[in-house]
């Protein structure tokens, strides 16, 4: 009964904003403000058609590529910078520095050096969203708890061990919060990175739809990209609940305390 | 076989220097239980994490079997008065109790044993699998004297341990601790703010001035080895041992200071 409110409770505005949606639309004769009705039919025609495997797929593609080189570097950095006191002082203004550029200033320089391929938006992604991720490693590495290192130091847990069973536990917390940082990040320089140059990709495809006035499947695309936002922040979840079911019940048993 | 000689540490600040401990000598011989007793920042601590090889003292040495301690040597386990902080809450209570075993290179078959042998000594036979904060305090800091049973120690250095439990889960402790010492022998330093835990725990107790930090008195204990909560609280020869202490701790410091505490060359090193 209790989950049945809480999906209810849950589901319960977007289905009232979809509603409102449909009845305000549906008589619409505005170029530019199409029924809903008509949306819905082009995303199931186009995107859920030829475009998923045509641009939908190869967005992913790169999203993933770009998103796991930025999580192997951000974490593999975060964990260096957060350990080495010298490391951090020495590349903390550098740091600073690259992470105030917006990403997709980037992309016209990239496109110099890579061309409008796959590289040059897998790379503007993994620039992109490696920020929150290393940043938030280091933190977290920075924080793991005296009395538990001094702990991991008496029984002689060291080098490798010590990362394994201390510092990267210790810091997944704070890396998870990088991680979906990052997510959302890459996910918006997933579709910056295919406005400016592009053949394929659900930003190529808006712009396309955009530029061809095509209305309903423009529409259609930015529903798709929210759906696939949702999904993959959902997905996100999930691992991280089971990744993290320590810590959510070492939040608890505090909070209970 | 624990010898501590000489050993002074002083923390230097930006503006001012802090003597946390003067000048601390004694030893401790195989299987002793000793009880270090002092008032709050009397630099019990700091003391033990020098112990330990934790931290350096600024003159003097600790030798662990004639050995110079610098860094945490082998053979060495500590129980931390912060159990909530000293166990790995990723980790399940065996896999903590495992995990210093691992890295020790045990065998698989010697480990398993060691694990279920010291996690049923410390009562906790029942809940291998739970995460330590799905535990109360008092059980936490079992397993954490799970962990260094199993790790089968030369020497246990405890600090504080019960300082932050309740008073019949203390008690309870306090006589799983001295039947732990029974059955495994191990050398071990009990360091409490508590007097009537000192003098009830061990075989001989050291009492620590307030910072600066000298030795005060070493007294034994010659209380019947076999105690009990009750009875050896109440027997007249702990009053007496009970007051002892607690008139070394009160003591004023009527020595100026940097002088050398009259009492403590006496008796250090006796037992």
């Amino acid at each position: 009964m209790a989950f049945l409110r809480r999906f209810g409770f849950a589901l319960g505005l977007p289905l009232v904003l979809f509603a409102l949606w449909w009845v305000t639309s549906a008589n619409s004769t505005n170029f530019y403000f199409p029924p809903l009705s008509l949306i819905l039919d082009s995303l199931v025609a186009e995107w859920f058609g030829p475009r998923l495997a045509d641009d939908v797929l190869p967005s992913l593609m790169r999203l993933a590529a770009g998103y796991a080189i930025a999580a192997v570097v951000g974490i593999t950095l975060g964990v260096l910078i957060g350990t080495y006191k010298r490391l951090r002082d020495l590349l903390e203004p550098v740091l600073e520095f690259f992470r105030a550029i917006p990403p997709p200033v980037i992309v016209p320089i990239l496109m110099l050096i890579f061309g409008i391929e796959n590289t040059m938006k897998i790379v503007v992604i993994a620039f992109g969203c490696m920020w929150p991720i290393l940043l938030n490693t280091a933190e977290g590495v920075r924080a793991v708890d005296s009395v538990l290192s001094d702990t991991a130091r008496t029984y002689r847990i060291s080098g490798a061990a010590r990362l394994r069973y201390l510092i990267l536990p210790s810091a997944s917390p704070q890396m998870a919060a990088g991680l979906r940082q990052g997510l959302s990040v890459a996910i918006i320089l997933m579709v910056i990175s295919e406005l400016f140059a592009a053949s394929d990709g659900l930003g190529f495809a808006i712009v396309q739809a955009q530029r061809s006035f095509a209305i309903p499947e423009m529409w259609a695309g930015m529903i798709m990209l929210g759906l696939l936002g949702f999904l993959l922040s959902l997905l996100f979840r999930l691992v991280e609940n089971r990744w993290l079911a320590w810590y959510h019940g070492l939040r608890r048993a505090q909070r209970a305390g | 076989m624990l010898e501590v000689n000489g050993v002074k540490k002083v923390y230097e600040g930006k503006s001012r220097t802090v003597e946390a401990v003067r000048n601390l000598t004694f030893t401790l011989q195989e299987g002793e239980f000793a009880c270090l007793v002092g008032p709050s920042g009397s630099g019990k601590t700091t003391l033990l994490k020098i112990m330990s090889g934790l931290l350096d003292p600024t003159e003097g040495e600790v030798l662990l079997n004639g050995k110079k301690v610098d860094g945490p040597p082998p053979g060495m386990a500590i129980v931390f008065q912060e159990y909530g902080r000293s166990l790995f809450p990723w980790m399940s209570v065996r896999d903590n109790v495992e995990l210093p075993l691992k890295q020790k290179k045990v065998a698989a078959a010697r480990r398993k044993e060691l694990v279920d042998e010291s996690i049923a000594a410390v009562g906790l036979a029942d809940v291998h699998s739970a995460y330590p904060w799905q535990l109360s305090g008092g059980m936490q800091q079992r397993v954490a004297i799970a962990r260094a049973i199993a790790y089968e120690p030369q020497v246990l250095l405890m600090d504080e341990p019960f300082a932050a439990v309740d008073a019949q889960t203390r008690a309870d402790l306090e006589d799983l601790v001295r039947d732990l010492w029974h059955r495994f022998q191990v050398t071990t330093l009990f360091v409490t703010h508590d007097i009537d835990e000192s003098v009830y725990l061990g075989q001989r107790v050291i009492v620590l001035s307030s910072s600066p930090t000298v030795i005060r008195d070493d007294v034994a204990i010659d209380l019947p080895d076999e105690r009990n909560q009750l009875h050896t609280r109440s027997s007249p020869r702990f009053a007496e041992l009970r007051a002892r202490v607690f008139e070394q701790i009160h003591r004023p410091k009527e020595e100026t200071p940097g002088a050398v505490d009259p009492h403590a060359p006496a008796v250090i090193g006796q037992n």
